[in-house]
């Protein structure tokens, strides 16, 4: 429990010996089947917050019959407090693409694309231009693979994954009903491994540096380090590879100023976790899973503006599909408000934690169902802010 | 491909379906029954509303049952205590973004989402009311269709029939989150859009967001009103789907009792649409072998073929906004309901001595788009508005509700005299083909003295719920007047539905159909399936309706239009012949091209 904190440098480390298309010839040397013994094995779970097994994934859309399949790298990183992918395309994409190459080489695919949040925009000249040469050298080694890139149009729920597909199949970007999930019928109703982009740099990270390098960091159940961007109030700010399994304790007391009364781990949809559970909160997926962000707040932040906040972005970027996120989310919204104004009685709070369990089983999608969260983490934390 | 059998338990029932059955499907099977929104048989599953979430053992989420398929071993619980807390919710969150100002609304007593509340007893406004003011100004610019936004559920059952079923997208979902909503291009009204008043989305609509325009208390007003004299006609469709709204099973046939309410309610006179049905197929027909003898005599290169029938005002709508290109192939003529109107106030005023101004006339359609066509500005050829006002079947129901008619207990009544004869081919207008087998029985005899050569006069070819059917029917042994038609195969297309329709007028476009004629009917099943038909209208129910029409037709006594008598009559005494120049005046028209947004 007591390990002490570790930073390490894997992803944005460039050593005298590194060379991106060393790790991909290193991959091409090996039979696809190896890849993913060695995927699954190490643990990997996807860095985009929900945790699936990487190598698993890759094996189900490995094992599907079909002749065309695709590879996405998710860069629709849209989550509150979460900046890291963007940091990794700019400074070190070839990884990505690294990881993209070895993901179509294992499961047969022959076209890969990077989805790009919209307002990540300024980065697809650069990407563009490299992208470019790495194309060029696919082709040199004989690897039927070409990544291309897609930009989103900034929609927060874009970066689930199903609508993610429909957003690059030109149509509203809506979750689709599952199953069948993208392993299956992905981009264009065809097998798709889609990834986030830091998952696909730990791919190829993992290929460079084997196996028992990655499993030597982290938990049991959570295997490896992950990249964080640490932001709110903090003297600090900015992106830090952590090893996972750490207490927030020790995260706290690196990262906050000393005054830290809650941390927001994993973003707006994430969970607020008080001063008092600091202690025996596990960073992970033991204790609470993240895809990165990590907010610190300080005594001077009013919970019910941070909380009230948050309910303004779902409300706006809920799809608006399913009933349960599109007016779940206002109402939780206009709720807090008419608590707060005394139109309705802080009892009605407890309504409205009822509400949140039917939207976490009843929504359609990711974002409707962690909406409860944030919700009742603060409000269990700081109901007197958000009465008073 | 064979299907193989899934076992599953259904509230521990075990069950066994096809795969890829949906759990709601396999729970129907069983009868157990699972509320439902946004779905409807005749539309692809959204699965956006969630009142139909069911419990999936070992699953952390609830499943939409319209959406989700069986699984091998799947355990599903319909009414478990968090299915039950979840539909709950959910009916109230639809609730709290809805106007449930019901008492004012034309679908009180038959909205769903009004039944759902009334189901889960969801009164006492558990959540805050989220109703936007703006949305509360309907959109009343469509003479056929109204637009509330305040009392949409946002379960997007218009768009899907707007742009999948009628392939004409004039509404869409914009924007997301709180400010997600069903518009039209840059929220113009509905009249200033490609909407074709087809009304299919009322159909669909679970809650008054979308109705049509109602003129009830204009048609009472102008019965009321001692200085005119009001004339009522109805649409073939009517009398097999009328009884729908009155309470009664689809598929009952109530032609004379429609007869009866109407007079009851007052009109002076009671005539029939089928009577310009008949009509119709006369100088549709004659124009048809007009234009063959042009093309294949005459060898006239002007002449559009093939030509394609005009009756459907909702398809007429469609083509002028999606194939300008082709509107030299619609036939000139008129639909029934315009030139019941043009001879009303023209022939039919002068045989019963009354003046044209003080005539109303009253249609009673299955029809929304019927309404836009009363009003074009083509249609006054009498010298006033042809037809003065359109009612719906379902505004029909509701005026015999309002006028306390104990419907089951009417005697049977008889059409006045004249525009009131009618044959079974005219009847038959209101299933999908039916206009084609109207103008084949007519056609064939015409050039070969001969019926058609078919057993009991039912070219089934042309029957039957299919999107896209073909024909084609030699014809042999001709009278000497028409040998150009000798040994020719007459080659025949119907669609129903506008997205059918499209596929056929695609085919047209590129030069790529061999048709002669074809029939269109903008609503799936034809004018059964009309927009202003009783709700729901579901295939089975247009089925029905359907076998109705046919038997209808069957138990007539003539059922050629060329013998209708009165129908020849008014040639005699009126018209002169098909296609005349007075005919010309009064039954035919033209149409414009339209935008495309």
């Amino acid at each position: 429990m007591d390990k002490p904190i570790k930073k390490v440098d894997i992803i944005f480390e460039i050593g005298d010996d590194y060379n991106a298309l060393d790790v991909l010839d290193k991959a091409l040397a090996r039979p696809a089947d190896d890849i993913v013994l060695d995927l699954i094995d190490s643990g990997l779970k996807g860095r985009g917050g929900a945790g699936f097994l990487t190598g698993l994934k890759w094996k189900f859309t490995k094992n599907e019959d079909s002749d065309i399949k695709y590879v996405i790298c998710n860069a629709d990183e849209g989550e509150p407090g979460t900046f890291k992918d963007r940091e990794i395309l700019d400074r070190v994409p070839e990884k990505v693409f690294v990881g993209m190459a070895i993901c179509g080489y294992v499961i047969g695919a022959r076209e890969g694309y990077i989805y790009l949040r919209g307002e990540y925009n300024f980065l697809v000249k650069n990407l563009l231009n490299k992208l470019e040469t790495f194309n060029k050298q696919l082709k040199e080694r004989n690897l039927d693979f070409v990544i291309g890139i897609r930009s989103g149009s900034g929609a927060y729920v874009c970066g689930e994954e199903s609508a993610l597909f429909e957003s690059m199949e030109g149509h509203r970007g809506e979750p689709r009903n599952k199953p069948p999930y993208p392993t299956v019928a992905g981009y264009n109703k065809k097998p798709t491994v889609i990834n986030n982009v830091e998952t696909l740099v730990y791919v190829a990270m993992i290929t460079r540096l084997g196996v028992n390098r990655f499993k030597e960091l982290g938990t049991k159940d959570s295997r490896g380090s992950k990249v964080f961007s640490v932001s709110g109030d903090t003297p600090i700010p900015g992106i830090y590879e952590l090893e996972l399994g750490m207490p927030l304790s020790q995260f706290v007391d690196e990262f906050a100023d000393g005054d830290a009364k809650a941390v927001q781990v994993g973003g707006a949809s994430g969970s607020c976790v008080p001063r008092k559970k600091f202690g025996d909160t596990i960073i992970g997926f033991e204790g609470i899973p993240t895809g990165g962000s990590m907010m610190i707040f300080n005594s001077s932040r009013s919970m019910y503006n941070v909380l009230h906040d948050y309910l303004e972005f779902f409300t706006e970027e809920s799809c608006g599909q399913c009933t349960p996120c599109r007016v779940g989310c206002q109402q939780l919204l206009k709720g807090i408000e008419a608590v707060k104004r005394g139109e309705k009685p802080p009892a009605y709070l407890d309504e409205l934690k009822k509400l949140t369990a039917t939207m976490r089983i009843a929504a359609k999608c990711g974002l409707g169902q962690s909406v409860g969260n944030p919700f009742n983490s603060i409000i269990d934390n700081f109901r007197e802010e958000i009465i008073y | 491909m064979s299907k193989y059998l899934v076992n599953l338990k259904i509230n521990n029932t075990p069950v066994s379906v096809e795969e890829g059955t949906t759990i709601l499907q396999a729970a129907r099977q069983i009868n157990f029954r699972i509320p439902t929104l946004c779905d409807h048989p005749d539309l692809n599953v959204a699965g956006n509303c969630r009142v139909c979430v069911v419990e999936v053992k070992g699953g952390r989420l609830l499943a939409a049952a319209c959406a989700t398929p069986v699984s091998e071993g799947m355990e599903v619980f319909t009414n478990s205590e968090k299915v039950r807390t979840s539909r709950k919710h959910i009916i109230e969150l639809l609730l709290s973004e809805h106007n449930a100002d019901c008492t004012k609304c034309f679908k009180n007593g038959h909205c769903e989402l009004q039944d759902l509340s009334s189901e889960y007893r969801v009164g006492d406004h558990v959540f805050l009311d989220l109703v936007k003011p703006k949305d509360k100004i309907q959109d009343i610019s469509s003479p056929s269709i109204v637009k509330d936004d305040s009392k949409c559920v946002r379960c997007q059952r218009c768009v899907r029939t707007c742009t999948d079923l009628q392939a004409v997208s004039a509404l869409a979902v914009i924007n997301k989150g709180d400010h997600q909503k069903i518009s039209t291009f840059m929220g113009k009204p509905m009249h200033d859009v490609v909407c074709t008043n087809c009304g299919q989305c009322i159909n669909r609509c679970p809650t008054g967001a979308l109705t049509e325009r109602n003129y009830i208390e204009e048609v009472w007003d102008a019965i009321y009103n001692p200085n005119k004299f009001v004339v009522v006609e109805t649409a073939p469709a009517v009398r097999v789907a009328l009884a729908e709204d009155l309470g009664f099973d689809p598929g009952l046939r109530v032609t004379g009792k429609l007869v009866s309410a109407l007079k009851k309610i007052g009109f002076n006179k009671v005539l029939d649409t089928d009577f310009t049905a008949d009509l119709t197929i006369i100088e549709e027909g004659t124009e048809l072998l007009t234009r063959l003898k042009r093309a294949l005599v005459d060898k006239d290169e002007k002449v559009v073929l093939p030509m394609m029938t005009s009756c459907s005002p909702g398809w007429i709508k469609f083509q002028e906004h999606m194939f300008p290109g082709l509107l030299g192939n619609l036939s000139s003529c008129k639909s029934p309901q315009q030139m019941f109107g043009a001879l009303a106030k023209t022939y039919y005023a002068d045989k019963i001595n009354i003046k044209a101004q003080d005539m109303i006339v009253v249609s009673i359609m299955p029809c929304t788009a019927k309404k836009f066509e009363a009003g074009r500005p083509e249609m006054r050829d009498s010298g006033y508005q042809d037809v003065d006002f359109v009612l719906t079947t379902r505004e029909l129901a509701m005026m015999i509700k309002q006028a306390g008619i104990d419907f089951e207990k009417l005697e049977d009544e008889h059409y006045d005299s004249v525009l009131g004869e009618s044959t079974g081919a005219a009847v038959i207008f209101g299933a999908t083909g039916g206009v084609m087998e109207a103008a084949l029985r007519t056609a064939y005899e015409i050039v070969t003295g001969r019926e058609v050569p078919f057993t009991n006069l039912n070219i089934n070819p042309v029957r039957g719920m299919e999107g896209v059917k073909e024909a084609s029917i030699k014809i042999k042994n001709v009278k000497p007047e028409w040998s150009f038609l000798e040994g020719v195969d007459l080659n025949v297309a119907v669609a129903h539905g506008l997205a059918n329709a499209k596929i056929l007028m695609e085919k047209v476009h590129a030069g790529e159909s061999n048709y002669h004629f074809i029939e269109i009917m903008g609503c799936p099943g034809g004018c059964l399936g009309g927009g202003g038909q009783p709700i729901p209208t579901t295939p089975e129910i247009r089925k029905k309706r359907a076998e109705a029409i046919y038997s209808e037709d069957e138990a007539m006594v003539l059922r050629k239009s060329h013998e209708n008598p009165e129908v020849n009559g008014l040639y005699k005494e009126f018209l002169g012949e098909a296609n005349s120049h007075k005919a010309h005046d009064l039954l035919h028209t033209h149409y414009k091209p339209r935008k495309r947004y």
